[in-house]
């Protein structure tokens, strides 16, 4: 196994996975990832449809039970027997490629809910953080809609800012602008500059290459259930050393997506 | 296009006229309509069963309404005791499944009349013999076992999409149901729901078998008082009042909820 090409400056870093086996029956979609993530980095997760990358997301935020390894954030490790799973959960945020808005919801509820219902914070202090943020994103004159009222890339952008009320260590995001319209693409990837600006911690599955070229400080090239091949954006993109990524990047380059 | 309306509204109007002006033709001329319409529509009687029926009709609705209550609340408890998942519920899934298979499996009359005499009949001291307490029981026990299944339906018809983020947030899993899935679940299931209450309405002239005086049983007690039926007719007519408005809300209700899945799929 390869080691980590950024080094973790803090003493802990913020995500540690070790030997990371996931099965869906008889399909074994991760065999053996190790990933680790310090504080503040942004490492961006790519590869072919299939090849794990949403399923390492799930993984990490317990949504999915593991097979086999470990998974440590911030020191503590979550993959263990009796840690209180929505206590982590609290921490790590993920935001889903398909929104996944409460649709009974006003946006201000939706941000609003799990403040107070899983942090214990009072309506009013949820409502004025939330609306905080709302604001921070441009969605304050958005806080009574309902999400069916909102374009997509409004709703990914309540999606991210209900899953920021939580105050996350870590954020996950799933291929989030996957089921936009490309003309909405550029609003949420703004709201991810913004965040990797303020120093957010942030893994990120994405298609979208230029981006990822463009804010991560490091990526994560995943195929046959492992990390393949990892490297800063420049490395990754420009001199891929395996044949599976140079392959991979070939036929991005032939859609015309780098 | 108004031509297009007004052709095929008088083509409806002329056809409609047609149909049930020989349907009529057809019993006004049976051989028996002169004694069928003196037992079950004659006038006389009607008008001097329509109040009585009327007044017994509250208890049906005390019925309906008391009953109705209850099995809302027992039919989710039931519904969401279905629903919870892993090993360690097994137990509570199995008795739902129990417990909504066998009160379905059984008529609803025998379930009634099980409790209605069944019970009082042990003798227990201090155990109410009021049949109407065991009227509303056994039509909560049996709707209760057809509801929670409406609303299981509804929970199922939830993506877990919606599930999986409430819990990716932190809120724990009762609070996911009590705050993300039962909300949209119910809202889906309202018009089910009605239509269950409609079959419950009629249901209730079934607890007159345990001795409750109600619409039916004073339409009966007349009927054999007179030897006259009319006042079945006007029970008819009473329950026609009541449930078409019921039916037809729940009607609009499904159309509304057409229109805006349509609007709403992009």
């Amino acid at each position: 196994m390869s080691a980590p090409v950024t080094a973790a400056v803090s003493a802990q870093p913020a995500l540690q996975i070790s030997g990371l086996w996931k099965s869906f029956g008889q399909l074994r979609v991760l065999q053996g990832v190790d990933l680790t993530v310090a504080e503040h980095e942004v490492v961006c997760l790519i590869g072919s449809s299939g090849c794990g990358k949403s399923t390492l997301l799930r993984c990490v935020n317990l949504l999915e039970p593991i097979d086999a390894g470990r998974i440590v954030v911030a020191g503590e490790e979550i993959t263990a027997r009796d840690v209180d799973v929505n206590r982590i959960r609290r921490r790590i945020g993920i935001v889903f490629q398909s929104f996944n808005l409460f649709p009974h919801m006003s946006v201000l509820s939706n941000v609003t809910l799990a403040p107070q219902k899983a942090a214990g914070k009072s309506k009013a202090q949820a409502e004025a953080d939330a609306t905080e943020l709302l604001e921070r994103f441009g969605l304050a004159d958005k806080r009574n809609e309902f999400p069916d009222r909102l374009s997509g890339g409004q709703q990914q952008r309540v999606a991210i800012v209900r899953a920021l009320a939580m105050a996350p260590d870590l954020l996950l995001f799933d291929e989030i602008t996957s089921a936009l319209d490309p003309e909405l693409v550029a609003e949420v990837l703004n709201v991810i500059r913004e965040l990797a600006r303020g120093g957010m911690t942030m893994v990120i599955a994405t298609h979208e290459m230029g981006f990822a070229r463009d804010i991560a400080n490091r990526v994560c090239f995943l195929d046959g259930g492992v990390i393949l091949e990892q490297g800063a954006p420049s490395d990754i993109f420009s001199h891929p050393r395996e044949a599976r990524t140079q392959q991979f990047l070939e036929r991005i380059i032939e859609a015309g997506r780098l | 296009m108004d031509r297009a309306v007004i052709q095929s509204t008088s083509i409806a109007l002329v056809s409609s006229v047609i149909v049930f002006g020989l349907l009529g033709l057809v019993v006004v001329n049976a051989p028996g309509w002169p004694e069928v319409r003196n037992y079950f529509l004659n006038p006389q009687w009607f008008n001097y069963s329509l109040p009585k029926i009327v007044d017994a009709f509250g208890v049906n609705v005390r019925l309906f309404l008391i009953a109705e209550v209850l099995i809302l609340v027992l039919a989710m408890v039931i519904a969401v005791m279905r629903s919870l998942p892993g090993p360690v519920f097994f137990p509570l899934r199995l008795l739902a499944t129990i417990y909504a298979d066998i009160f379905r499996a059984i008529p609803g009359l025998l379930i009634i009349v099980l409790l209605g005499f069944g019970i009082p009949g042990l003798g227990i001291a201090g155990v109410p013999t009021d049949p109407f307490l065991y009227a509303i029981i056994a039509l909560t026990l049996v709707y209760s076992a057809y509801v929670s299944e409406v609303y299981r339906a509804g929970i199922e018809s939830i993506h877990p999409s919606q599930e999986a983020a409430a819990r990716s947030l932190g809120l724990n899993r009762f609070q996911a149901l009590r705050y993300v899935i039962l909300p949209q679940a119910v809202r889906r299931v309202i018009p089910p729901l009605l239509n269950d209450f409609i079959g419950l309405q009629k249901d209730t002239v079934l607890v007159s078998y345990v001795g409750v005086v109600e619409a039916f049983r004073e339409s009966s007690i007349i009927q054999a008082a007179h030897f006259n039926a009319t006042p079945y007719v006007a029970l008819a007519l009473v329950f026609l009042v009541v449930t078409i408005p019921l039916a037809r809300f729940t009607d609009w209700l499904v159309a509304r909820d057409r229109r805006r899945f349509l609007a709403s799929a992009r």
